[in-house]
């Protein structure tokens, strides 16, 4: 997020888009609720009525996967009407002619047809967002969850940049993090392109300065593989061990018989986790690890800041710290690992080595934690991004994006579309909430169907379906809600049973790597 | 800035702000079982009446706003009567089982009771029985202990805007409602638990601190919640080691006491009897206890090979987003530094 929570329910507009926050943020969902108590509008753009959208004064309810068709639309209409924030834009971007060309190319009644938002509401909400100034943005996995999925996140970013809504209060580009500590592993380097504090590994100067902290000669000067290309090493043998740390990739990853076949092949699969779960099947070794309260240390949340997390009871039997399970593997390849706590690797590695994170240290962050960039310990960390429109990069680049259709739409064999996501009651393979009671509020995977199509195939509330993919089937139960528009099927992944990633679609977009989630062809039949 | 005099001390309050907040400023304590700090005050509990020199009646604190010149008396014999009065009355009508009440330790009612010296019953006892209503999986309601505050009502409808709970009926049979008047678990409450820690007695509470054992002997811890990434800033309440219940904290960013179902009541996973507590070594295809030695030393030795053989970008590692950034970081630092290979990742999309 380019800006903060505390901003939310103070903001003048809010504009919502493929983000139900009311389950899967629930505070951030008060905030915003807030806001519209205290008279800001609001804005929701979703496929699915969801309950953020009983607060809206405006829901678009955008067909799947048609994002930037629609966010098009919204800025050709600003061009246009040149509604625009042009001293702005003139000030603080670049590339706007470019993506006014893009945005011209394509006609109103085009994005509408495309996104199922009519021609006027598409104006409407230009013209809204035009006037109610600033407007935060906030979007989820809605938006990034596509083969689009990159440009989409372009797409939402150009509009605020449009409206010069980016480097002010109340404003922003905010992706909310589906994870506690999501934004906290990109900012530690666990991803195959960058050091800690995002120094790419590929700089010669950057690889000089890690080799050094740490004592060591060639580290790895290419950018490495992802999730969707390591599992696809697997098979080939090109790659031949695999270390699974905390993730249960056999039910959360896209397409599940296609990930159990490369798990299978794999010649050496390393565990580390808390419980055996359905990916430790494949395990090879598995090592337990310290849980949530059983450790020192921080999570980063989604507006950058850095919070503690503490340990208030030991860890059952011989599971360990994770950092303690890396450093001893590290000493028997001969490397002695100075630090040998959670505030030793904060103070005296990860906030030396990271810029951004300098000025945080463990005694700064008894109480409320700090938000990065917080380059010195003086600073006081840093709410909204890009301040006055000054961009890191200097100026901020529009970046002109067509509308791609999913990999994967409706057609006669597969008619509808099916959308996964989180539900409030749980939290991705209920590893922590189907220990902790959930299961009595929500005990089974649900399949979401409109009126019309229950009705279509003699369906009714609380009946088992089969819900079918070109990838697999599961038996499910339906849940008739007049939130879902017709031609949708929505469904979460909490459950093995009737989990929807044996159907999900494993397609990627091409830069990020991001899984089509969101997006898929189904067919449904009553279950006999 | 006006000017007030509290209790023959001159204070500076701002134009516009109600007494109580002046004195909350200024760190002097007035009660108050109805009002929560944020929201509009609704005076609707009377326990905060100040003596206001020159005013016939004494002044609900969390209501009236301060003027220049005010000469403020806090705890006079006149406001403290009345606060007694007040509180007497509630007691009244409240169930004496402090004895088996959850709440008991940190009620505020019976904290105020013997603040203003009330040890014995000055009015005959009309309390109703238990009414519980156990419905909700994870709030026991107990409409015999609702003193009518209002306060869960505010916090449900002014805080996480959910807008289950609500005053029915008025007077004497007045009574706070889940809705259209049903039972709270077939209501629309989505258990984010803001009334109960909102709730000054023991009307609402928390079902799994049922068996906990009794606060005054626990100590609290505070850390950052393991679901979202809105990163709310809890509160662990322990008995030992036994977690008792999670409260949010509040004044603190980002969720200034808030929280959501997963966060108050999604604590129990690190306590669950399935916990890994011992290596594995998969042998002929079962899993089997192994030593942390004997178990690194194979994963070690394996790697080694294997880097050996087709070298380190035969490796491929998933780091993990749910743990601290002290691991992850240790992590990449293990693939990098000592593996030598650049194929990390982890779920940074989902
Ligand atoms: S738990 Fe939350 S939603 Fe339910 S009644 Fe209490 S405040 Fe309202
Ligand atoms: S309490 Fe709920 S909203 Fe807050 S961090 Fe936890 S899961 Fe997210």
């Amino acid at each position: 997020m380019t800006n903060s929570f505390r901003e939310f329910s103070k903001a003048k507009a809010l504009l919502c888009i493929g983000t139900n926050m009311t389950e899967a943020h629930p505070v951030a969902s008060y905030f915003v609720k807030q806001a519209v108590e205290n008279g800001a509008t609001l804005i929701v753009v979703d496929p699915r009525r969801h309950a953020l959208a009983d607060f809206a004064q405006i829901h678009a309810q955008i067909k799947v996967g048609s994002d930037i068709a629609f966010l098009n639309g919204l800025m050709r209409v600003l061009v246009e009407e040149d509604l625009y924030d042009k001293p702005y834009v003139s000030e603080n971007c670049e590339g706007f002619e470019e993506l006014k060309a893009k945005v011209m190319e394509m006609p109103l009644e085009e994005a509408a047809k495309i996104s199922g938002v009519e021609v006027d509401l598409i104006q409407r909400i230009a013209r809204t967002l035009a006037t109610a100034k600033p407007a935060m943005a906030c979007y989820t996995l809605g938006i990034t969850e596509h083969t689009c999925g990159k440009n989409n996140v372009m797409s939402v970013a150009n509009l605020q940049m449009l409206l010069g809504n980016v480097g002010v209060e109340f404003g922003g580009v905010n992706p909310l993090r589906g994870q506690n500590n999501v934004q906290g592993a990109c900012d530690m380097g666990a991803l195959p392109n960058v050091f800690p504090g995002y120094q790419r590994v590929t700089d010669p100067a950057v690889i000089q300065k890690f080799e050094k902290a740490w004592g060591v000669t060639g580290l790895p000067a290419e950018v490495g593989l992802t999730i969707p290309e390591i599992m696809d090493g697997l098979p080939t043998k090109q790659i031949r061990a695999f270390y699974i740390y905390g993730e249960n990739l056999a039910t959360t990853e896209p397409n599940i018989s296609h990930v159990e076949k490369s798990l299978t092949a794999a010649e050496f699969i390393v565990c580390q986790d808390i419980f055996l779960n359905e990916t430790t099947r494949f395990a090879h070794v598995v090592l337990p690890a310290a849980a949530w309260g059983e450790d020192e240390g921080t999570f980063t949340s989604s507006e950058r800041r850095v919070n503690r997390v503490r340990k208030f009871k030991t860890p059952p039997g011989d599971a360990k710290p994770s950092w303690w399970i890396f450093k001893e593997l590290a000493a028997r390849f001969a490397q002695e690992w100075p630090s040998i706590s959670g505030q030793e690797l904060w103070d005296n590695e990860i906030s030396v080595l990271a810029p951004a994170l300098g000025g945080i240290k463990y005694a700064r962050i008894e109480q409320d934690g700090l938000q990065w960039p917080c380059p010195n310990e003086e600073h006081p960390g840093t709410g909204f991004m890009h301040r006055g429109g000054k961009f890191s990069r200097g100026k901020g680049l529009f970046t002109a994006v067509s509308w791609t259709p999913p990999a994967e739409v409706a057609d006669d064999e597969f008619p509808l579309v099916l959308s996964t996501g989180r539900r409030l009651f749980h939290y991705h393979t209920r590893t922590q909430t189907g220990r902790s009671g959930l299961d009595q509020v929500l005990s089974e995977e649900l399949a979401d169907i409109s009126p019309a199509d229950a009705q279509e195939h003699g369906v009714v509330d609380g009946q088992m379906i089969v819900l079918e993919s070109r990838r697999g089937r599961v038996n499910i139960r339906a849940r008739v809600s007049d939130r879902i528009p017709k031609g949708l099927v929505w469904a979460s992944f909490h459950f093995l049973e009737g989990n929807a990633n044996w159907l999900t679609n494993n397609v990627f977009d091409p830069t990020t790597k991001t899984a089509e989630y969101k997006a898929c062809a189904v067919r449904i039949r009553k279950a006999s | 800035m006006p000017q007030i005099t509290v209790n023959g001390r001159v204070v500076e309050a701002k134009q516009g702000e109600t007494i109580l907040s002046a004195l909350d400023r200024e760190g002097i304590r007035v009660p108050t079982l109805c009002h929560v700090k944020g929201l509009e005050p609704r005076g609707a509990c009377r326990v905060c009446l100040v003596e206001v020199e020159g005013f016939r009646g004494l002044v609900p604190s969390c209501s009236y706003p301060v003027s220049d010149g005010m000469k403020i008396h806090t705890h006079s014999e006149r406001a403290l009567e009345a606060r007694r009065t007040i509180v007497e009355l509630l007691l009244a009508d409240h169930p004496d089982d402090c004895l088996y009440c959850q709440k008991s330790y940190d009620c505020e009612l019976r904290s105020l009771a013997e603040s203003l010296g009330i040890h014995q019953r000055r009015f005959r006892n009309t309390s109703e029985p238990h009414k519980l209503d156990l419905s909700n999986s994870f709030i026991v309601r107990d409409e015999a202990k609702c003193i009518l505050c209002g306060r869960c009502v505010a916090v449900c409808n002014s805080v996480v805007v959910n807008e289950v709970l609500n005053f029915g009926n008025r007077g004497a049979k007045a009574k706070i409602i889940c809705d259209t008047d049903v039972p709270m678990g077939l209501s629309t409450c989505v258990m984010c638990g803001a009334c109960v820690q909102a709730c000054p007695v023991g009307a609402l509470t928390e079902k799994k601190a049922m068996t906990k054992g009794r606060s005054n002997e626990t100590r609290v811890v505070r850390t950052t919640c393991p679901y979202c990434g809105v990163g709310c800033q809890l509160n662990v309440q322990l008995n030992g080691e036994d977690l008792v219940r999670v409260t949010g904290v509040e004044n603190a960013e980002p969720n200034r006491g808030s929280l959501c179902v997963k966060g108050r009541f999604g604590y129990d996973f690190p306590y669950a009897k399935d916990r890994l507590t011992t290596p594995l070594i998969r042998e002929n295809g079962e899993l089997r206890p192994a030593s942390w030695d004997e178990a690194l030393d194979l994963v070690a030795s394996k790697l080694k090979q294997i880097i050996a053989e087709s070298g380190p970008k035969a490796i491929g590692g998933v780091s993990c987003a749910r743990s601290t950034n002290e691991d992850n970081y240790s992590m990449q630092k293990l693939f990098r530094a000592v593996l030598k290979s650049p194929n990390l990742d982890h779920c940074a999309r989902t």
